[in-house]
């Protein structure tokens, strides 16, 4: 049954990456992009990363629509016409489907989904999963090793998104403007 | 968007329980799923909701860019802080523990509530800034 539900996903995504790749409205676009996000957050539910589905639904559906829909009401919402498909096209479509097709055939060779013998399994993630009720002692796992094991790379996230928004009200903000 | 009786009433209705359900995955991320950054967006979301209906200028009298750019930076400040804290408290940087050798996981506790909150702070007002920088522009 959840393997149903996994290909009936997969395949709207794949239906919704196609749309998004043949409308020509920017505005439509974005939106479609919101709810690729939201269904992707399915897909990590199913998968028992509700952490993660929980950040894709509220960064990928909620806020990145939010600012699209800043930005595209900055600019036009109509995409301008592409030429018709010439040898320009031609020469990247090949590339996309040789690095494709290697990835297709680079797959038969990574462990089985879910396998205990995978690397992944094997390398940190067990004396997370012992030690850290005794080290850390919260009962959300995924919290201990984002803000306590790896507080490092939290605190390189957090400095990226602190340049993000530094470099915005840099770059946009009319500090000049004229108080109405 | 002043025509819009429904849409005003039911967003101010609204934006309370948004801001509430931000604090509880906010301070709850230790428990469940949630934390810092989803709690952050989830706040931002709530001022920006506000923002589309009642227009910019109302919701920068409710935070003034002044405050909201201090905020983006003292989120950061907090995290780098908790870390150095940690670091003059006898342990290394970003080790909690060193809060209350005593009872490390007390500290690790704190440590990572504090930290989360930075998180969260920054988070949201880097994320409500970048939409008002944005709609500022298209307003004039």
């Amino acid at each position: 049954m959840e393997l149903l539900h996994d290909i009936l996903l997969l395949l709207l995504l794949i239906a919704i990456a196609l749309g998004m790749l043949r409308l020509r409205n920017l505005l439509a676009i974005a939106i479609l992009g919101g709810v690729y996000s939201l269904v992707l957050a399915v897909v990590y539910v199913l998968l028992d990363a509700v952490d993660v589905a929980f950040t894709e639904a509220a960064v990928g559906a909620g806020i990145t629509l939010t600012l699209m829909l800043a930005a595209i009401s900055l600019t036009t919402r109509e995409e301008k016409p592409r030429p018709p498909p010439g040898w320009a096209t031609v020469l990247p479509l090949a590339v996309a489907v040789a690095v494709g097709a290697g990835l297709v055939y680079a797959v038969s060779g990574m462990p089985d989904f879910g396998s205990i013998d995978a690397p992944i399994h094997n390398h940190v993630a067990p004396r997370y999963i012992e030690d850290s009720p005794e080290e850390i002692g919260i009962p959300n796992m995924v919290t201990s090793v984002l803000a306590s094991y790896r507080g490092y790379d939290t605190l390189g996230e957090v400095t990226v998104i602190f340049t993000a928004g530094a470099s915005v009200v840099a770059l946009l903000w009319r500090w000049t403007k004229d108080k109405t | 968007m002043r025509e819009h009786l429904v849409v005003r009433v039911i967003v101010k209705l609204l934006v309370p329980f948004v801001l509430l359900f931000g604090l509880y995955v906010q301070m709850h991320g230790d428990f469940g799923p949630g934390g810092g950054f989803q709690a952050g967006v989830i706040v931002a979301t709530g001022f920006i909701v506000y923002a589309l209906v009642f227009g910019v200028s109302s919701t920068l009298r409710a935070v003034p860019l002044s405050v909201l750019i201090a905020l983006v930076s003292f989120g950061l400040i907090l995290y780098a802080g908790v870390g150095f804290a940690a670091l003059f408290a006898g342990g290394e940087f970003l080790n909690y523990s060193a809060f209350d050798p005593a009872h490390p996981q007390h500290g690790q506790h704190l440590g990572i509530v504090l930290i989360e909150l930075g998180v969260g702070i920054t988070v949201a007002a880097v994320m409500l800034t970048i939409f008002i920088t944005f709609a500022e522009r298209w307003h004039r």
